[in-house]
């Protein structure tokens, strides 16, 4: 296992370099789909750029990244090297970390499924859905490539987005919570906050998967469930709390407040990328935008309660779900955040019977990533487009995001039900069944 | 501030012509500061001491017109009328009682504690390298400059009022003016007039590059002179011929001045400019000659009544034979003056004398051409800039500044006011002179705010000798809401000219050497009292694309794009409530219908 994973990333890191030094690394890191604008390493430049003026950089609308980034680069910056080692580091962190949680959570899922085997709580016939130990073998190893080869990581390592870095942050929050350790996890996931406020609702799946661990009982009647919860949420607010007042100690004011947090929610800056805000607010009646803002940022934080209803015996998955619908619906998405949550694909390879249009979802996701240069030249460069053409395909490849989740979702449950049920259903006559929604 | 005297001395001039020349008492106002950064009120024109023999009036109005013909073949004319009042408009009790100074102005003055105003309308880009320097230089389109006193304590929310009422003053579209093209330069734009002021937090700058200069602007700006356009050089200001040049600007500048030497008591001054370059190509004619009336429609027939001094200027500096065009009626009254830098000789006509009119009671001076060769001084100072890039995405600007002068370098303000929708990079900004870097020894950059302040940009640079300095910044176009675009999107957005502010070394100082008339003693030392000028150069306005919205879409985007997010709730929200079933069969309809049927009848349904 040490061998492959030592040649993925050495292979990893050899196509990141070559990138890096060629001429496409200047032309990748202008892509709107590869860079937002808080994420932008050029906008991150700026930002040293004024703090070397002596200007304040929140007092200007061009950099958007936290103070603890750019104090960091500020460190880092005069060594062109370092800070491409920084971002390949990121790359690695999050693949080697996703190694590890995966590692640690084979064990742990197949004891939990011989567990019940053994309870007899299980049909006979649903054995054939449960994994060998030969078959989860070789999924860590796949989720390391599906993250360290996706070429949207590799565009967005490239393209030095700090994205990179959040995903990193958010890799060791999920590994930290993995293997158990309740306060490192409160502390990486107030990082992750701290840089996208979004991850705030990774809070549930985190309580969620402590709990069961811990084997303490999801019942709001019970002290022991609050006392956890109140437990976790000292720990996150207390860390949130020395991060935000760091910040300012580091800066001096307050401005970053707004020009971060504000930034991010209110949405002023409407550079199209492929997330759905974009022109949908440059088109906006003035009027009405402040109504249809707040119900598109509610849309991102709102799906966390019904889901962590329905999943709570499932936490893993459940960060899974939340990833996606973070990546789909915040307002400056990029092929990073996409790439992340496409990294848990391989786990879920055993769902994979139960898919039903996961062929034509990756060919429209496959489509649409060739299209976005090309229909961006048509318009920004030849001029024989217009921004339609753009939006449309933006539309496309988040439709095509919502069926993937989606659809794994309702393998997800379908074998779910089926593990309990039995794979092969018969109706009360005998005749075979078909299963739907109802 | 201090005013010197460059020569103040009549005399008598023989010429081997058999007119006899001669000179005029002339002053010549000219400061000099060490600071770089301080404006130097105009040298512009030639100023008559009024006769002293005259009680000085509480309020004084002079009048006067500037030709230039230019080398190119157009003409230049330069109108001024300048109103002094001995009042302070700050005191207690309001001043009530005008009588030349309009009191449209006066009541802004004190309405808004205005220290000092400085307005203009250009329509026409001013060709430096063609023309050489203009009096007074002014950007296309519209700009505004004020200081206020110190006793204003909103200074924002006064600037937005001012702005509005002299939109209404002067039917332009002044009440554009607001955050997002307001800035507030740090060394460009130093008080004219009187006070040493330092707290740039008083001053506001702002240019309207797109905005038109019309008829409309044209008679509320004379309805300010006391003759109004009845009487005086006013009558020459026809709008159907003064529109129909290659250049108009018209300007208004009001500060307060020192009324004599010990500077004990203060004046207001308004200065009501008007300059206009005539392209006499143009207009279908093949002889090469002018007059006043072919310019403007009109001749001259008597100064204006209420004005202590009225006088028509002709340069002719390059025509000191009458080799090169021949003036018509000549007059032998001649001034000298030195004027950006070049010592320029005036024949002058005054209008208060009844000799000048002549026997046919007008004048109508005419300019013949005899050749047109002779070489235009090239301007020591002179700047362009434009867009490069291809795209709508991201673009650079670049900023070229050319020093002419042959051995000695001198330092420059460059001041640009960027809308916030070219986001400009910083740290792409490079400075290179001959090739080299060249660091500047001053910068002062705000970046912008989005929807609320323009970005800033002032910079010192040291120009080296027979230079070309090329400022480079790169930008970003923003993509802004479908309601922010003007009604011809795709026309472009307009970026105001960059302000170059410098003192130039003086041509008259370069010539020291080899001049041949003066006694030695007085040559060794090139520096002298007139050795370097102060220049302010405006460049070309940029037009730049921005990347659109398609207008007509907003329908149908939020239609598509709440159809997306409800694809994704919905089928989220399909998986989150239901669960998974055995499928039954449906009954038919007819095992239906019967089914209700014994249901009514209470019997057990089949």
């Amino acid at each position: 296992m040490a061998a492959p994973l030592t040649l993925l990333l050495i292979v990893a890191v050899t196509i990141r370099a070559a990138l890096f030094r060629s001429s496409l690394a200047e032309l990748i890191a202008e892509r709107v789909e590869v860079v937002s604008p808080i994420t932008a390493w050029k906008r991150v430049v700026e930002g040293l750029a004024l703090l070397d003026l002596g200007v304040s950089p929140y007092s200007g609308d061009v950099f958007h990244e936290t103070p603890l980034i750019i104090y960091m680069f500020h460190f880092l910056v005069d060594y062109a090297e370092i800070t491409f080692m920084t971002f390949v580091f990121g790359a690695l962190c999050v693949c080697i970390c996703f190694f590890f949680i995966y590692l640690s959570l084979m064990p742990f899922q197949f004891r939990k499924q011989k567990f019940a085997l053994e309870a007899d709580r299980y049909p006979m016939d649903s054995l054939e859905l449960i994994r060998s130990p030969k078959e989860m073998y070789y999924v860590p190893l796949k989720v390391a490539m599906f993250y360290l080869l996706n070429p949207f990581t590799i565009l967005s390592c490239v393209a030095k987005s700090t994205c990179g870095l959040n995903n990193a942050v958010l890799a060791l929050f999920f590994l930290s919570t993995i293997k158990g350790n309740v306060l490192l996890s409160a502390i990486f996931l107030c990082l992750a906050t701290y840089q996208s406020i979004y991850p705030i609702t990774l809070c549930a799946p985190a309580m969620l998967y402590f709990m069961q661990r811990q084997y303490i009982p999801v019942n709001f009647h019970r002290v022991s469930f609050w006392w956890f919860i109140v437990q976790y949420l000292f720990m996150y607010l207390g860390s949130l709390f020395v991060l935000i007042c760091l910040s300012f100690f580091l800066l001096g004011s307050w401005d970053y407040l707004p020009s971060v947090y504000g930034f991010i929610l209110s949405v002023p800056d409407l550079t199209p990328n492929i997330g759905l805000f974009w022109y949908f607010f440059a088109e906006m009646f003035e009027h009405f935008r402040l109504f249809f803002l707040c119900v598109f940022q509610i849309n991102v934080f709102f799906y966390t309660i019904p889901l962590s209803i329905k999943l709570k015996e499932h936490p893993v998955f459940l960060i899974f779900m939340q990833l996606a619908v973070i990546s789909i619906f915040k307002s400056y998405p990029t092929v990073g955040d996409v790439a992340l949550y496409l990294a848990f694909l391989p786990v879920w390879s055993h769902l994979h019977r139960f898919l039903r249009n996961i062929f034509l979802v990756s060919c429209v996701l496959l489509a649409c990533s060739a299209l976005f240069p090309v229909l961006w030249h048509l318009w920004i460069y030849a001029g024989s487009a217009n921004s339609n053409f753009y939006y449309a395909i933006t539309l496309l490849f988040n439709v095509a995001q919502i069926l993937l989740v989606s659809d794994y979702f309702y393998a997800f449950l379908r074998r779910e039900h089926h593990l309990t049920n039995g794979l092969y259903l018969k109706r009360k006559d005998g005749s075979e069944a078909t299963l739907i929604l109802k | 501030y201090f005013y010197v005297f460059i020569f103040k001395k009549i005399f008598w001039l023989k010429t081997k012509q058999p007119r006899e020349r001669r000179w005029e008492a002339t002053e010549v106002k000219e400061a000099a500061t060490v600071d770089a950064a301080a404006d130097i009120q105009g040298t512009s024109a030639p100023e008559t001491v009024v006769p002293s023999s005259v009680p000085q009036p509480k309020d004084d109005f002079q009048e006067e017109l500037v030709i230039r013909p230019l080398h190119s073949g157009d003409i230049y004319a330069s109108f001024q009328f300048r109103t002094l009042w001995d009042t302070d408009f700050m005191r207690e009790n309001k001043v009530s009682h005008y009588r030349l100074f309009p009191k449209s102005l006066g009541q802004v003055i004190s309405k808004f504690s205005v220290r000092e105003l400085h307005i203009s309308f250009t329509q026409g880009y001013w060709r430096t390298m063609q023309w050489g320097q203009p009096f007074i230089p002014s950007p296309p389109g519209a700009e505004l400059w004020v200081w206020f006193q110190d006793s204003v304590t909103d200074v924002d929310a006064t600037w937005k009022e001012l702005t509005n009422v002299l939109s209404g003053i002067f039917c332009a579209s002044l009440n554009f003016i607001d955050s997002t093209n307001t800035v507030q330069p740090s060394a460009s734009f130093k008080p004219l007039g009187l006070g040493n002021v330092t707290d740039h937090s008083f001053l506001r700058y702002a240019t309207l590059p797109r905005e038109i200069v019309c008829t409309e602007n044209l008679t509320p700006w004379k309805k300010l002179l006391p003759c109004g356009s009845k009487a005086g050089l006013a009558v020459l200001l026809k709008s159907e011929k003064l529109f129909h040049s290659s250049f108009h600007s018209q300007a208004v500048h009001i500060r307060s001045v020192c009324q004599d030497w010990q500077c004990k008591t203060t004046s207001w001054e308004l200065r009501q400019t008007l300059n206009s370059v005539f392209d006499l190509h143009n207009s279908g004619q093949t002889k090469r000659e002018w007059s006043l009336f072919k310019m403007f429609s009109r001749t001259l027939t008597e100064a204006c009544p209420l004005a202590s001094s009225s006088k028509l200027y002709i340069d002719i500096t390059d025509n000191p034979q009458g080799e090169q065009f021949e003036l018509s009626p000549a007059t032998s009254l001649l001034s000298q003056a030195v004027v950006l830098g070049d010592r320029r000789t005036f024949s002058v006509y005054d209008l208060t004398q009844e000799t000048t009119f002549g026997t046919v009671r007008s004048l109508n001076l005419l300019i013949r051409w005899k050749s047109n060769e002779g070489e235009m001084l090239r301007p020591l100072l002179h700047a362009e800039r434009y867009v490069a890039g291809y795209g709508l995405q991201t673009g650079e600007i670049h900023t070229l500044m050319y020093n002419n002068h042959p051995y000695r370098s001198f330092p420059v303000l460059l001041l640009d006011s960027v809308p916030w929708y070219l986001r400009l990079y910083i740290h792409t900004l490079s400075v290179t002179s001959k090739g080299k870097d060249n660091k500047p020894s001053y910068i002062h950059y705000e970046p912008s705010k989005d929807r609320v302040k323009p970005h800033l940009l002032e910079m010192l640079i040291q120009l080296p000798p027979n230079s070309v300095t090329e400022v480079t910044v790169q930008f970003e176009r923003a993509l802004l809401k479908w309601t922010e675009y003007p009604p011809d999107p795709n026309h472009g957005f307009y970026v105001g000219s960059s302000v170059i502010s410098s003192l130039v070394p003086s041509t008259v100082a370069m010539h020291t050497n080899s001049t041949r008339e003066r006694p030695l003693f007085s040559s060794f030392f090139p520096c002298k009292e007139e050795s370097s000028y102060f220049v302010r150069i405006y460049t070309e306005p940029l037009l730049v694309n921005l990347p659109t919205p398609d207008f007509s879409m907003p329908y149908n985007v939020i239609c598509l794009t709440c159809t997306v997010v409800a694809v994704g709730y919905g089928s989220l929200y399909n998986l989150l409530t239901r669960s998974f079933q055995i499928e039954e069969p449906n009954p038919g309809l007819a095992k239906r219908i019967a089914n209700v049927i014994r249901r009514m009848r209470g019997v057990p349904p089949l």
